[in-house]
């Protein structure tokens, strides 16, 4: 069992749920994204999401696109957050998955990749851009050492679809709290806890609500039905605003605290 | 299907792509956010369903027919031929379709499936500005809103363009992000679909992007080469020798092609962008510079560096300034059916102006690099052999590029 699902294991027995903050890797810089995983794991971070810098980002609003340039202006790559990784990873224990588009992984060849990320000790990726019908032999190998394949839903999810992610998924599902890209809202959509209760009917893996999800209130709010909340562009656009600031991974802990404290609310 | 490019029978029959996962052998495929994967399983069997409907097919000609005015003419171009001194060379004229450029015959095909579909609005990316025409065109002959998204790069070069989508009730959007051109635009055009899918249909421009989007477009292009068949056979003349298009996404090329896949007889020729030369890293040729890797929803021939970020890209031609290539172009190079080479910017320019001179055709820069190629190649061919190039676009676009790179002779 991976940190992943130890994590969301003793969490269940627990009756708590998962806190998982999304910062993307290199912005500012690899060095400023290991303090900020290490105080993100202090502020109670159960898994931490590093998103890869990519050039056409389909999937992200604004927000995290311009953090995805920001850290491709200093040529941030896949390699580099596998090695970034490795060196943090005697800091922390909270869960690492990498949420990365595709091309880049394609490029790196998947199983040296595979090797790789868990040689450095990454537990999960998330490949934005592939769907399970087309990840066959990616699955294969990343199973082989060990690293969960965590899958997208979506609203336009049909049965059949929760179905398939149900059964290719580890780790956790993700649901995407709305059809859109990623990006603050201020508001959760009626739709999600029926949709949470759907893919429950399906499967016991962990369901964890993402997208969209910006403060301690919708935090608080999605906790009452899901295993875990992610929440990403809220952090970004803040990490954004503080840049190479000295303080800025205390600052973007206590912010995170907040969130992570309101998902533990929850009983 | 290796033996595919040897084989003389027609292509419907035996041409097994794309198979059931949109894959040509090793290209193609659905890569996308999940939000996409219940759309596109719809647009497949909502696009499985038109292709058989007879009531379908009978509109859709009509208005190919009424509307477009196909078919489109095959031109003898005999003072060219005369010029070039070998082979016989003609212009299949796409630039005659309404609007000016092949890109109608998708835009309209798509945008009566939307409608079938039930969908009040499309949208679409745009490059040149001839799929955007192309689709705010189509839309409001048919009553549906529209939104196009462009890159201001491709804004300012094609100005015109943007009036004429304004002028037909389409809302242009410009795309500030990466480097400002069709790729750009279509990282927008996609954020909105994800948003937007369930009233919205997405008319993608060319045979790239997830399935079923390539073999959509390819069946509603098809036309072009199905027209050129009987229009040389009413001629009494047979099979042509060598068929040139130049390859952005691939729409026009494959258009012409597809119905002779088959003929083996038949050689093909696909042109990209060389752009100031692939050697200058400044051109947009992905068989000449890419490697195998996926973008916008499929895998296909990209240009990317090695840690897979995407390129930017160069081209004279807004409509071939983009990094990947359809992925059924991709599969017809691997096996060696088709083949493809580039121009330069600096001998599409020389082709737009030998072709406005001697044939009294302006045609668009696109269409420029295939006309560039037969230069190449027509002199070294027998005069009873048959080169047919397809006039994908009119130049009137590009009349403003055209006047500062020749008449004014700045550098490209």
């Amino acid at each position: 069992m991976n940190r992943i699902e130890q994590r969301f294991a003793t969490l269940r027995a627990s009756g708590t749920r998962a806190f998982i903050p999304y910062i993307t890797a290199g912005d500012p810089t690899l060095a400023r994204t290991a303090d900020l995983i290490v105080e993100l794991d202090r502020a109670g971070a159960d898994v931490i999401e590093l998103g890869i810098p990519f050039s056409d980002p389909i999937a992200d609003g604004p927000v995290n696109q311009e953090a995805a340039l920001r850290a491709l202006k200093h040529r941030v790559s896949l390699h580099d957050v596998v090695d970034m990784v490795r060196e943090v990873r005697d800091r922390t224990e909270a869960g690492l998955v990498l949420f990365t588009y595709y091309n880049p992984v394609l490029a790196y060849g998947v199983e040296t990749f595979a090797n790789d990320a868990a040689a450095a000790g990454v537990d999960g990726v998330l490949c934005v851009d592939l769907p399970p019908e087309e990840s066959e032999e990616y699955k294969k190998l990343l199973d082989a050492h060990g690293i969960a394949t965590i899958f997208l839903l979506a609203p336009t999810s049909t049965e059949e679809r929760i179905a398939l992610v149900a059964e290719r998924c580890s780790g956790f599902i993700y649901y995407v709290s709305r059809t859109g890209v990623t990006g603050a809202r201020a508001e959760v959509e009626q739709s999600v806890h029926g949709m949470v209760d759907a893919i429950r009917r399906c499967t016991d893996k962990p369901v964890a609500v993402g997208f969209g999800v910006s403060t301690p209130e919708q935090v608080r709010e999605i906790a009452e039905y899901a295993d875990g909340i992610i929440v990403g562009s809220a952090i970004v656009s803040r990490i954004g605003e503080l840049g190479d600031a000295r303080d800025m991974p205390q600052t973007i802990g206590a912010f995170v605290k907040t969130l992570a404290d309101a998902a533990k609310s929850v009983k | 299907m290796e033996n595919y490019a040897d084989s003389s029978e027609t292509p419907a029959a035996p041409y097994p792509f794309p198979d059931e996962r949109g894959r040509y052998g090793d290209f193609g495929g659905r890569f996308v956010p999940e939000t996409l994967m219940a759309p596109l399983q719809e647009l497949e069997k909502a696009y499985e369903e038109a292709k058989t409907d007879a009531a379908f097919q009978a509109e859709l000609k009509r208005y190919q027919r009424d509307y477009v005015g196909r078919p489109t003419p095959l031109y003898h171009a005999r003072r060219m031929t005369e010029h070039l001194g070998g082979a016989q060379v003609y212009f299949k004229r796409e630039d005659l379709a309404h609007t000016g450029a092949h890109k109608i015959n998708n835009a309209l095909g798509q945008c009566l499936l939307a409608k079938r579909m039930g969908k009040t609005r499309v949208i679409a990316e745009t490059g040149a500005g001839q799929h955007g025409v192309a689709t705010a065109t189509s839309a409001a002959l048919l009553g549906l809103e529209c939104v196009v998204y462009m890159g201001s790069e491709d804004m300012a070069r094609q100005r015109l363009n943007v009036y004429r989508m304004q002028l037909l009730g389409t809302e242009v959007r410009e795309v500030r992000h990466g480097t400002r051109t069709l790729k750009d635009a279509i990282n927008e055009a996609m954020r909105d679909w994800v948003t937007t899918c369930r009233n919205t249909h997405y008319v993608l421009g060319t045979v790239e992007g997830p399935h079923p989007f390539p073999v959509i477009c390819r069946d509603f292009q098809r036309i072009i080469g199905a027209e050129l068949r009987s229009q040389l056979a009413a001629r009494d003349m047979g099979l042509p020798d060598l068929l040139i298009a130049c390859v952005g996404g691939g729409s026009n090329s494959i258009g012409l092609f597809f119905e002779f896949l088959g003929d083996s007889s038949v050689r093909m020729l696909g042109v990209e962008a060389g752009g100031a030369g692939p050697e200058t890293g400044r051109h947009a040729a992905r068989f000449a510079g890419g490697v195998p890797g996926m973008l916008h929803g499929a895998m296909s021939y990209v240009l990317q560096d090695r840690d897979g970020q995407i390129l930017g890209t160069h081209s004279v031609s807004a409509g071939l300034d983009y990094p990947s290539i359809g992925p059924e172009h991709a599969y017809l190079k691997s096996v060696g059916r088709v083949q493809y080479d580039y121009a330069t910017d600096r001998e599409a320019l020389d082709a737009f102006q030998l072709a406005s001179r001697l044939e009294g055709i302006l045609p668009a820069l696109e269409s420029a690099h295939a006309i560039a190629h037969a230069c190449k190649v027509v002199p070294k061919m027998d005069p009873e052999q048959v080169v047919v190039v397809n006039m994908s676009g009119r130049g009137d676009k590009d009349v403003e590029q055209a006047a500062r790179f020749i008449l004014e002779g700045e550098e490209v």
